[in-house]
C-alpha cells in the first residue's frame, strides 16, 4: 500500500511533520470557509458537526479507557522516588514513595495538578570543571530546567480555565462560580471587554511549546506530525477566539442562541454569526474528534499509569496477577538427584541418604 | 579486557543529530557496543523456542521462517497482558523530558539511546500493525514495517538499556522504558535472540542454582575458602551451615559475591556478622542465587528462577528469609516475587531474633533486606563497632538503580555506613537517590565484549565519583549491589583510577569488634588499619541518630 506518508517522502520534504500539520490546519479552515460562505452549510457546521464531535469525544475517551482497562496490571511496579516505608525510626517519603492509597492520591494529585515529574527536569552539559576539584577534566553538570514544566503547566491550566469560562455560553444564567472565575481571569481590567490573562498565556505557551519542538534538536528529531498538529490546531482555536472577543467582535446574543439551542436539543441557527465563529467552532470540533485517537489521550492515560498510581506495598501485602500461571521449575528433587553424591561427600545434608 | 577502548580518556561525544530521520538511519553494529549472541545449548537448557547457533555479527541471524508472525502475535499477547505496555505505547507526547536522562545517551550521544526513541523503536511497529492511523498514514504517523533490520535494531538497543528506570522518574506520565525494554527482550527471546551473557547464567542458574554454575560442593568450598581468610584475619573459626533444615532464617545473596573480588569481602562480611550475632541461619546451595538473569530474559524465566527461593524456604522449614546486597534481586523481591511465587504463608512474619524488631514492611514476602536488618541492629546498639578501622577509606555511596527506583532503600545503607565509617561524602544530589545513575552494566550488560558501551554508559556515574575524588579525596565507592561490585572496578579504573569498590557489609565487618578476635592489623583486604595500634575502646561509636538532613 502506498501510504500518504510515502508520498511526502517522494517530495523529499524533510520537515514533513510540520508542513503536513500546517497544511492540514489550513485545509480545515478552507473547508469550513467554503462550506459556510459558499455552500451555506450552516446546519452542518453549526449543529451536526458539533453534536458529532461531542459524541465522538465522549465515546472515544470511554473506548480508550476501557481498552486500557481490559489489560490488567500484573505487577506492582511503582517508580519509587523517595525513601520506602521501613523501620519506624526511618522517615518515609509518603508522597514520592507511597505505601498506601492516601499517599497514592497525594502523589497523583501532585502529578496531575502540578506536573510533579516534569518539575524535576534537569539539563546536562559537559563543561569545564573547577580545576581544583576535577583537575582539568570535563565534568557533567546538571542544572534545573523548568521551562518545559512551566509552559506545560500554564498551558494546561489556561486551557482548562478557558474551557470552563465557555460554559457561560451553555447556561441561561451565568453561575456565580463562573463569574468569580471570569473575575479572576480578567483581574487586570485592561481594555473593553476586559482582557483575559489566560488568553495571552495560552498563546504564549503554545507558541513556546511549538518553538521548542522545532529548535531543541532532541525534540525536533523525535517529533511527528501528530506532535505539531495539535499545537497548531490549538493555536488556531486560540487565535480565532481572541479575534472574536477583542477584534472582529461577535454578537454574544447570537452565539448564545446557537449554544443554548444545542444543549436544549432544539438547535436554532441564528443569522449574523460571522465566519470566524464557524472557523473557531469547527477547529474545536476537530480537536474533540481527534482527541481520543491521538496522543492527547494522555489526559486520561496519566491516571492509569502503573508506575505512578500504585502503592509501593508489595512486600506488605501480596499483589495478585490475574494471569499468573504455573511454570516449569527445576525442582529440588531433580537437583539432589543430579548432585547427591557430591553433596554427601561435601557434607551437605540430603533428603535421600 | 578493554582492548576495544581507546587510549584517550576524555569524553568526546558528538551530540549532533544525523541528517537523516531516525527511521531512515539504519542500525550500525559498532564494535564494543553489543554482546555475543546466545548459544543453542543455553536456550535448550531452559526449553526456550528457536535454539540455534547464530552470531550477532553475522548478516543472517537464521530466523525461523514465520518470525514476523511470532513477533506480532507476541506483541498482541503482551498488549492484552500488560496495561503498562499498552498505555506506554499510546500516551507518549514526545515532550523530550526523558531524552537526556539516560546514561547511555549522555555517554554515547546516539539518538536511539534517548528513552523516547528507544520506545519509538517498538512503538513505530505497534502503530503499523495495531493502530488505524499507523495503517492509514504509515511513516507520517510514525509507523513502520517490521523488517529484519528493525529486529536487529531492537536487539542492539534493547540490550543497550539497563532497565534502570531513571527516565521514568522524569516522565510526566511515568512511562517506564524498563517496561518497554523488558517486553522488547521478551519478543526477541521468542526468536531465540538473547545474549550469551544473559542466556548462559540463566541456564546455569536453572540447573545448578546460581548464575556461575557452581555445583553444591564447589559453592560450599568457595565459602570455606572465605572462612579460612576470616580465620587468618581474626583468629575466629566460623562454621556456617548449608541446606540445614530447621534453621530460623534462610540467607540468600547473589552468587557473584561468593566467587569474585571485591564481592567476596562483602560475603565475608555477612559470615562475620552472622557469626558474631549467633544467628540461627543457613545458606542453600539449591537457592544459591539472589540475582535473577531470568528477569532480563522474560517474565516467565524470572519466575522460574525465583521460584526456588520460596521452595527451598519451605523445604528447609525456615521462618523467614534474609537477603543480601543486590540491586535487581531486590527489585524482583519487592515488586515481583510474592506475585509470582507467593503467598509465602508457610513462613512467619519476620522478626529480628536479636532486637525483637518486627519487619512490618516485609510481612507478606517475609523477605528482609540486610541493610534493614543491620540498621536495626545498630540502632539497638547490638553491635560493637570501631569505625576508625575504616579510616583509610574516604567513601561515597552509589544508590543502585533497582533498589532506588524499584524499592526506595536510601536511608538504611547510609545509616549503616555512617556508623561504621568516619569519612563519608555524598555525590552531587542530581546523581544520587532517585536521580542515581546506573553503573552502565546492569540488566545483564556486564560482559567483556561490550566494554565500550559499559564505559560510555557508566560515564555519568563515574564523573560524579570523580567529582568527590577531586573535592574530598574519596577513594572508595560503596554500594549494595553485586552487579555494581562486578562492574564498577573496570569503570573506576578507566575513568577514576584510585577509587576502589566495596559492599556495605565489608565495611561493617571491618568495624565489627568480634568476641574473642585477635587484634586486627589489617582490614578484610589485608590493607593495614590506620589506628591498629591505638586503643580501640575510645573509638567505639554510639549509633548516629541523624539520618540525612536533606529530606
Amino acid at each position: 500500500m502506498v501510504s500518504l506518508g510515502f508520498c511526502f517522502d517522494l517530495f523529499g520534504l524533510k520537515k514533513m511533520g510540520i508542513l503536513f500539520s500546517l497544511f492540514t490546519v489550513i485545509s480545515l479552515i478552507l473547508i469550513v470557509y467554503s462550506g459556510v460562505k459558499l455552500a451555506n452549510l450552516h446546519l452542518l457546521f453549526g449543529v451536526l458537526i458539533p453534536y458529532m464531535a461531542l459524541i465522538t469525544f465522549i465515546i472515544g475517551i470511554i473506548y480508550r479507557v476501557v481498552k486500557w482497562g481490559l489489560s490488567p496490571v500484573p505487577f506492582c511496579i511503582p517508580t519509587t522516588c523517595g525513601q520506602q516505608e521501613s523501620l519506624p525510626w526511618i522517615k518515609q517519603d509518603k508522597l514520592e514513595n507511597p505505601s498506601n492509597t492516601l499517599g497514592v492520591i497525594g502523589r497523583m494529585a501532585l502529578e496531575v495538578l502540578f506536573f510533579r515529574s516534569l518539575f524535576r527536569n534537569l539539563k546536562f552539559e559537559v563543561g569545564a570543571a573547577n580545576p581544583a576539584e576535577m583537575k582539568n577534566e570535563s565534568r557533567v553538570i546538571y542544572s534545573s530546567d523548568k521551562w518545559l514544566w512551566l509552559s506545560g503547566l500554564v498551558f494546561h491550566w489556561s486551557f482548562l480555565i478557558i474551557l470552563l469560562r465557555h460554559l457561560r455560553f451553555f447556561t441561561e444564567q451565568v453561575p456565580s462560580l463562573m463569574r468569580l472565575l471570569e473575575g479572576l481571569d480578567s483581574w487586570f481590567q485592561i481594555g473593553l471587554p476586559h482582557f483575559y490573562a489566560t488568553d495571552l498565556v495560552i498563546l504564549l505557551s503554545v507558541t513556546y511549546l511549538f518553538i521548542r519542538r522545532v529548535i531543541i534538536p532532541q525534540v525536533r528529531y523525535i517529533s511527528l506530525a501528530a506532535d505539531y498538529f495539535p499545537l497548531l490546531l490549538i493555536l488556531g482555536i486560540a487565535v480565532t477566539g481572541i479575534l472574536m472577543r477583542y477584534f472582529s467582535r461577535v454578537d454574544i446574543v447570537d452565539v448564545k442562541i446557537l449554544t443554548i439551542g444545542l444543549v436544549s436539543f432544539r438547535p436554532v441557527i441564528p443569522e449574523g454569526l460571522g465566519i470566524i465563529f464557524y472557523i473557531h467552532l469547527f477547529l474545536v470540533c476537530t480537536l474533540f474528534i481527534y482527541f481520543p485517537f491521538s496522543k492527547l489521550v494522555h489526559m486520561a492515560g496519566v491516571f492509569m499509569s502503573p508506575t505512578r498510581n500504585l502503592a509501593n506495598n508489595s512486600r506488605i501485602q501480596r499483589y495478585v496477577n490475574p494471569w499468573n500461571y504455573d511454570v516449569k521449575v527445576h525442582k529440588y528433587s531433580e537437583y539432589e538427584e543430579e548432585f547427591r553424591e557430591k553433596m554427601k561427600k561435601a557434607g551437605i545434608p540430603v533428603e535421600k541418604g | 579486557m578493554a582492548e576495544v577502548m581507546k587510549e584517550d580518556k576524555t569524553l568526546k561525544v558528538d551530540y549532533r543529530f544525523p541528517k537523516t530521520g531516525w527511521m531512515d538511519t539504519p542500525v550500525e553494529f559498532k564494535q564494543g557496543m553489543f554482546c555475543h549472541g546466545s548459544k543453542a545449548k543455553d536456550i535448550e537448557a531452559v526449553g526456550f523456542p528457536n535454539p540455534r547457533e547464530w552470531s550477532s555479527k553475522d548478516k543472517d541471524w537464521k530466523l525461523p521462517p514465520d518470525w514476523k508472525e511470532i513477533v506480532l502475535n507476541g506483541m498482541k499477547e503482551r498488549l492484552d497482558k500488560y496495561r503498562s505496555f499498552k498505555l506506554f505505547m499510546d500516551i507518549c507526547v514526545r515532550c523530550g523530558a526523558c531524552a537526556d536522562k539516560c546514561h547511555f545517551y549522555i555517554g554515547t550521544g546516539d539518538p536511539k539511546n534517548m528513552p523516547v526513541l528507544r520506545a519509538e523503536l517498538l512503538r513505530s511497529v505497534y502503530r503499523k500493525y495495531f493502530t488505524l492511523s499507523g495503517k492509514l498514514f504509515g511513516k507520517l504517523a510514525g509507523a513502520r514495517e517490521l523488517t529484519e533490520d528493525v529486529l536487529k535494531e531492537w536487539w542492539y538497543y534493547f540490550y543497550q538499556c539497563t532497565e534502570c528506570r531513571r527516565c521514568s522518574v522524569f516522565c510526566p506520565y511515568g512511562i517506564d522504558t524498563a517496561e518497554i525494554t523488558m517486553i522488547g527482550r521478551e519478543l526477541l527471546n521468542l526468536l531465540g535472540l538473547n545474549t550469551n551473557w544473559i542466556a548462559g547464567p540463566v541456564a546455569n542458574c536453572y540447573k545448578r542454582g546460581n548464575h556461575l554454575g557452581l555445583e553444591p560442593h564447589t559453592y560450599k568450598s568457595q565459602i570455606e575458602f572465605l572462612l579460612d581468610e576470616i580465620d587468618t584475619l581474626t583468629g575466629i573459626k566460623i562454621e556456617p551451615t548449608f541446606n540445614r533444615k530447621g534453621a530460623e532464617i534462610l540467607f540468600v545473596t547473589p552468587s557473584g559475591d561468593v566467587f569474585a573480588e571485591p564481592g567476596t569481602y562483602t560475603a565475608m562480611g555477612y559470615l562475620m556478622l552472622f557469626h558474631e550475632l549467633g544467628l540461627d541461619y543457613t545458606w542453600s546451595t539449591y537457592a544459591s542465587e539472589g540475582g535473577n538473569f531470568g528477569f532480563f530474559t522474560s517474565n516467565e524465566m524470572g519466575k522460574r528462577l525465583n521460584a526456588k527461593i520460596y521452595a527451598e524456604a519451605k523445604r528447609l522449614g525456615v521462618k523467614w528469609i534474609l537477603g543480601g546486597e543486590c540491586g535487581h534481586m531486590w527489585r524482583v523481591i519487592n515488586q515481583y516475587m510474592d506475585t509470582w511465587n507467593g503467598p509465602a504463608d508457610f513462613l512467619k512474619e519476620p522478626v529480628s531474633p536479636i532486637t525483637g524488631t518486627k519487619f512490618e514492611n516485609a510481612k507478606s514476602t517475609k523477605f528482609v533486606h540486610i541493610a534493614e536488618f543491620t540498621a536495626d541492629l545498630i540502632r539497638h546498639n547490638k553491635l560493637k563497632l570501631d569505625p576508625s578501622r575504616n579510616d583509610n577509606l574516604k567513601l561515597t555511596f552509589h544508590d543502585s538503580c533497582n533498589t532506588s527506583r524499584g524499592m526506595g532503600i536510601f536511608e538504611e545503607p547510609r545509616y549503616v555506613i555512617k556508623n561504621v565509617c568516619n569519612y563519608f561524602y555524598e555525590m552531587p544530589e542530581d546523581t544520587t537517590r532517585e536521580n542515581t545513575f546506573c553503573c552502565g552494566s546492569g540488566s545483564g550488560l556486564n560482559a567483556t565484549e561490550n566494554m565500550e558501551i559499559r564505559m560510555q554508559g557508566g560515564f555519568p556515574r563515574a564523573n560524579a565519583v570523580k567529582y568527590t575524588q577531586g573535592k574530598y579525596g574519596v577513594n572508595m565507592l560503596a554500594n549494595i549491589c553485586a552487579i555494581d561490585r562486578a562492574a564498577f572496578p573496570a569503570l573506576m579504573d578507566y575513568w577514576v583510577p584510585g577509587v576502589g569498590v566495596t559492599g556495605v557489609h565489608e565495611l561493617v565487618a571491618n568495624a565489627l569488634i568480634m568476641k574473642g578476635e585477635k587484634e586486627r592489623t589489617t582490614n578484610l583486604r589485608g590493607e593495614p588499619i590506620k589506628s591498629a595500634t591505638e586503643d580501640t575502646d575510645k573509638n567505639i561509636k554510639q549509633p548516629q541518630m541523624d539520618t540525612d538532613k536533606r529530606r
